[in-house]
């Protein structure tokens, strides 16, 4: 795939191609990799063996390898890097290159190869990685001469963490890894690309329109994703400086969630299929939207033709290709996030019109007879724990004792709920699988956290289902040390799966159920972690308190309610002002329509 | 999408001519789901480095414009041109055209081919192969005239393009 010719190099100086990579990759900063050997890569463990600046995970399966550097590229803001064999150990790792390219988390992905003389011969273990993975990367190489390496190392790093940030794998195939090979150093910052020059600067004359719709806005609305987060913690500072100087109400997507913080007045929830009601309404009847960094995802607009009417909308995202393509905008900005906002701040310092400041005011009113609704409200009656409960003792218990904080999740009720309830004060401390929505996500993507901030408090928000789905890798937290906590809200119950057949196929509850559950606690037992279970509320607090104060890995298995429902929700096909709400709240629930069904 | 008026769009891209570059933008359009009605690719500057893709598609607005931002943030793209909204410009195609017949109906091809300015560029007693070049819809004419007569085989390149005047685009 390389398309790098590189010149001959000044020095003579010839290394093994295994030793080459690993110098490209000191000189990109890595201090860790997450991977699984085999014999294609046989050549860079033993140059890894006979080193100390680059520390390995070993993981116990290759998907997990990518989701725990994709926890450790979105707790940081680096680049996360993985390393996996050929052929089985490549597609192993599809689903989560497939993950990050749909959240935007930047990850260079070293893979094995057989011998470039034995390429398409269907060798043992061959498998056409750039071929599996060209849809599931932001880019990839072949790596086909020893000159090229280094050079590749170094691109596929800038095109990872560069502009929109994404997933790029490096094919190596064995000879390469063994040969000779110089080495170049990275290009300077100053040496643009050939090709590839993604827009950093937003454009002033948009920025004057952004500015000029939002000075004369009565009901504005900041919609804002995971686009801040990767702009960096810099953006989500100028997020809130932004908010408050303009006094507008701010949503943040489930992906944005922590770019703006939880606990501020500003803050309306999250939007969305599960978003509150303030949020929703918010956007449904605003008339000037600023979305920044989110790319309106069908999970977040339901029914397009009716979404948010009678708006202007503004988009500002650093990938052209993310505006225009499933809603219409009035203003486009192309640009990183933070350059945006900054220059959007020193425009409305700029410009002399006036607000409407009693608008607003109206508009805050009308958001306030929304909020007190309290869509999120639930009853904790009885002994049986309400999962909506569960997280929030959680989030409660973990800020009181006031450490730093890392969540991730799996897929399904509980991580809606954890989005709900769980509030973020600040970015890079909230990990999901929002795109792709790989179950499996959570326990190594915890794991990559810990790894990078070993004082934080790491805690997979788990589903009983999904935790099984990468439990080998206790197994990992066990080997090193890593203290993270599985907190299993255990509905026996693929719960979102359930949650759909109740509410679109008549309560026919086709193989959505958890039979055959281990024994959660036996099971973080047998891999040398500890194991606790909540059975009933008063048990609640303990256990998460105890969960909390042991140094090592713990499963929580914490019992919940089975037929617990995840409200507010927006059902397929339907527009945001005909939310369903919680049984304890008023309001009905409407049925879903054939073409509703359709939708996912 | 609110819009659903369709338009046809002929795209010129400038990739760096590297392995895969083509499966990159053929795999984009059928990933996304988009139409190709027709697709060239040649290097064309003179170190060989840089191809030109011409795409012909069709699409609502904004999927047009989304296929020229997807395939703008393919790494490898330098440009993406989008020719029939830029202004006027040439769009040419060639073909290789075989035709076997007999008799009267050799001559009857031969009358025609004249008529389209057709090339006659291999003949036997029972055959000719004619090359013309043209717009589709010529092409597509000169072709539904030969079949009685004896179509047995076509070649076409698909379309290239160029913009008319001294507007360029270079990578
Ligand atoms: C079960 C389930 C339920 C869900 N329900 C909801 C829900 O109720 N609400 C919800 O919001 N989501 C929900 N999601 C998630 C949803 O599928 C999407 O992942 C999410 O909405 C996308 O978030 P985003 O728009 O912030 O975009 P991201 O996927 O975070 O994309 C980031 C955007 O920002 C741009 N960008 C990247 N870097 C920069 C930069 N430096 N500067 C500027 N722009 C940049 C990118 O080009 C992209 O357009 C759910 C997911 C699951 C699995
Ligand atoms: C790999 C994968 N397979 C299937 C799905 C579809 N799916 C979404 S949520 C869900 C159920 C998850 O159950 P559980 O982990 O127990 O979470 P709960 O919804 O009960 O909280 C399933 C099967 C998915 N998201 N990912
Ligand atoms: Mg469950």
């Amino acid at each position: 795939m390389s398309a790098i010719t590189t010149p001959a190099p000044a020095t003579t100086d010839l290394r093994p191609g295994a030793e080459v990579i690993l110098q490209a990759l000191k000189e990109q900063g890595v201090e860790v990799i997450f991977g699984y050997p085999g014999g294609s890569v046989l050549p860079i463990y033993d140059a890894l063996f006979q080193q100390n600046a680059i520390r390995h995970i070993l993981v116990r399966h290759e998907q997990a390898a990518v989701h725990a550097a994709e926890g450790y590229a979105r707790s940081t803001g680096k680049v996360g890097v993985v390393l996996v064999t050929s052929g089985p150990g490549a597609t192993n790792a599809v689903t989560g290159l497939v993950d990050a390219l749909l959240d935007s988390i930047p990850l260079v992905c070293l893979t094995g190869q057989v011998p470039t003389h034995l390429i398409g011969n269907d060798a043992f273990q061959e498998a056409d990685t750039t071929g599996i993975t060209r849809p599931a990367t932001k880019h990839n190489y072949l790596v086909k001469r020893s000159e090229d390496l280094s050079r590749t190392v170094h691109e596929a790093f800038h095109v990872a963490r560069s502009g929109r940030p994404g997933p790029v794998v490096i094919d190596l195939p064995k000879d390469i890894l063994i040969k000779p090979a110089p080495y170049t150093e990275a290009p300077p910052a100053s040496v643009p690309h050939r090709s590839y020059r993604p827009q950093v600067e937003p454009d002033a004359a948009r920025i004057k329109e952004a500015v000029a719709l939002l000075k004369g806005a009565k009901r504005p609305v900041i919609y804002a994703g995971g686009g801040v987060i990767n702009a960096g913690p810099e953006a989500s500072r100028l997020l809130g400086e932004f908010t408050h100087m303009t006094g507008m109400p701010c949503t943040n997507t489930l992906m944005g969630l922590g770019a703006f913080p939880a606990s501020d007045p500003h803050f309306l929830g999250m939007l969305g299929m599960h978003g509150t009601v303030e949020a929703n309404l918010a956007m449904h009847g605003c008339d000037v939207m600023l979305n920044i960094g989110a790319r309106f995802d069908d999970r977040v607009t339901g029914r397009l033709d009716k979404f948010s009417p009678d708006s202007k909308k503004i988009h500002a995202d650093i990938d052209p290709s993310s505006i225009n393509k499933n809603v219409k905008v009035d203003v486009a900005i192309v640009g990183d996030a933070g350059r945006t906002l900054a220059a959007l701040i020193e425009a409305w310092k700029a410009d002399s019109a006036a607000q409407d400041k009693e608008a607003l005011a109206g508009w805050w009113q009308q958001i306030k007879e929304w909020r007190a609704k309290d869509c999120l409200a639930y009853k904790q009656q009885g002994p049986i724990i309400k999962p909506q409960h569960a997280v929030k003792r959680l989030f409660e218990i973990t800020r009181e004792m006031g450490r730093e904080t890392i969540i991730s999740t799996e897929v399904g009720q509980h991580q809606m709920w954890a989005a709900q309830y769980f509030g973020f004060d600040k970015p890079n401390r909230w990990l999901t699988s929002g795109g792709l929505g790989t179950m499996g996500y959570g326990l190594p993507a915890a794991m990559g956290a810990q790894i990078a901030n070993p004082d934080a408090l790491c805690i997979d928000i788990a589903g009983e289902a999904s935790i099984l789905m990468n439990i080998q890798e206790m197994g990992t937290l066990a080997q090193y040390r890593l203290p993270v906590k599985v907190f299993i809200l255990n509905n026996e119950y693929m719960g979102m799966v359930r949650q759909w057949q109740e509410l679109l196929h008549g309560g026919r509850y086709s193989e959505s159920y958890s039979a055959a559950l281990p024994d959660f606690v036996k099971l973080a037992e047998s891999f040398h972690a500890k194991g606790l279970r909540a059975e009933n509320a008063d048990q609640l607090d303990s256990v998460i308190r105890e969960m909390i104060a042991h140094p090592g890995p713990v499963i929580a298995d914490i019992l919940v309610a089975k037929d617990e429902n995840c409200f507010p929700m927006i059902p397929s096909g339907a527009a945001h002002n005909e939310m369903i709400l919680g049984p304890d709240q008023e309001g009905n629930a409407r049925s879903v329509t054939d073409e509703g069904k359709v939708l996912v | 999408m609110s819009e659903t008026n369709q338009r046809s769009a002929t795209i010129a891209v400038l990739v760096e001519n590297e392995a895969g570059v083509l499966a990159r933008v053929i795999g984009l359009f059928s990933g996304r789901g988009y139409n190709i009605d027709s697709l060239t690719v040649a290097p064309v500057d003179e170190t060989g480095r840089i191809s030109r893709i011409t795409v012909v598609t069709s699409g609502t607005e904004m999927v047009i414009e989304q296929i020229k931002a997807q395939l703008d943030r393919l790494v490898p793209v330098h440009k993406v041109s989008d020719l029939s909204l830029e202004g006027p410009h040439l769009t040419r195609e060639l073909a290789l055209i075989k035709v076997v017949a007999q008799g009267d109906d050799r001559v009857e091809a031969l009358r025609l081919a004249d008529a389209f300015r057709a090339r006659v560029v291999d003949a036997t007693t029972e055959s000719f192969v004619f090359e013309m070049t043209g717009n589709a819809e010529k092409i597509d004419a000169f072709c539904a005239l030969m079949r009685p007569i004896g179509l047995a085989e076509v070649s076409r390149t698909g379309a290239v393009a160029i913009a008319r005047g001294t507007r360029h685009i270079a990578a």
